[in-house]
């Protein structure tokens, strides 16, 4: 593709973007107004099924389809990242003892607010998971701080320890167990919004763990064969 | 008084992408990335869904700067490595 051909694409793509988006945004709700068409059908239906967080209630029960979806999408990342980010024939991967990640690297503070905020930090998360039907927070966002919570052990020096920690099989059958329940749960036993949180919380923890185990094998353990 | 607070948080936000895209440097664009985060994330609250802003917590201040840091890290890796592969060879 030529240059002129690509701005050209890139002209028409911008443009109509722009029209769409200004015959999107000045349809709008006034920012800061009464008038919630959105608000006033949902809400309605959160109550009536006894979740008093709408927003769980969205996501888990009047829009689970678009949530499995969504979970989906996360499920084929992560395997994408497994998949690409494996190690191939040319190269080799170290184990995590052979190097010195060990806890003599960093500062005393810093591993000592590492191994302080762990238990803390696991807590919040099974905290936002469980009570994501209650207030604020989900499946999703308890997973997010269950998924990269346990990488505090590698701010605290401790690579080898993190390793061990998140044996990669493990993780990558919760995260297909969990996805699979996932779609049972939508599928077949709508409105279920404690045991989808639930579900979410595990799939997407492991979703991040292992794409971030790879990451870091990449980035730590894996080496070109000499 | 709330609207005075929107409009310091969407200033402050625009203030922090423009940080971001003005540091060329990845490692330390990677880390003013987080700060951004952190500036949506407040934003998000000022809104009032605090839903989003956990999420944009975890993702945006956490796991994204995390996996940029890495990258780059192989990156790196792989590469001051090469020139010594070359001269064994």
């Amino acid at each position: 593709m030529s240059r002129r051909l690509r701005l050209l694409v890139l002209g028409v793509g911008g443009a109509g973007l722009a029209v769409l988006f200004a015959l999107a945004a000045f349809r709008l709700p006034r920012f800061g107004g009464t008038f919630h068409p959105y608000g006033q059908r949902t809400l309605p239906n959160a109550l009536a099924r006894h979740t008093p967080n709408v927003i769980s209630s969205i996501n888990f029960d009047q829009r689970a389809l678009d949530t499995l979806g969504e979970e989906l999408i996360l499920m084929a990342s992560a395997l994408a990242a497994v998949l690409v980010l494996r190690t191939v024939r040319a190269e080799q991967e170290d184990s995590a003892g052979e190097h010195a990640y060990g806890p003599a690297q960093v500062f005393d503070a810093l591993r000592i607010t590492g191994y302080l905020l762990l238990p803390v930090t696991l807590m919040t998360g099974v905290y936002i998971v469980a009570h994501g039907y209650l207030s604020p927070g989900g499946g999703f966002q308890g997973g997010v701080v269950l998924g990269s919570a346990i990488h505090l052990v590698y701010l605290a020096g401790d690579y080898p320890a993190l390793a061990r920690i998140r044996p990669v099989p493990m993780f990558e059958a919760g995260e297909a167990l969990a996805a699979g329940a996932f779609v049972v749960l939508a599928l077949w036993f709508a409105g279920q919004v404690k045991a989808m949180n639930a579900v979410v919380g595990l799939e997407v923890g492991c979703a991040f763990v292992l794409a971030l185990a790879k990451f870091f094998e990449q980035a730590l353990l894996v080496r070109k064969d000499s | 008084m709330n609207e005075v607070l929107i409009v310091a948080v969407l200033l402050l936000t625009a203030f922090m992408a423009t940080a971001v895209v003005l540091t060329r440097d990845p490692a330390r664009q990677a880390i003013v990335l987080s700060g951004y985060g952190i500036v949506l994330t407040v934003l998000f609250v000022v809104l009032q869904a605090p839903d989003v802003a956990m999420s944009q917590t975890g993702v945006g201040t956490v796991v994204v700067p995390l996996i940029v840091m890495l990258a780059i890290h192989a990156i790196r890796r792989h590469h001051t490595r090469e020139p010594d592969e070359k001269d064994r060879s």
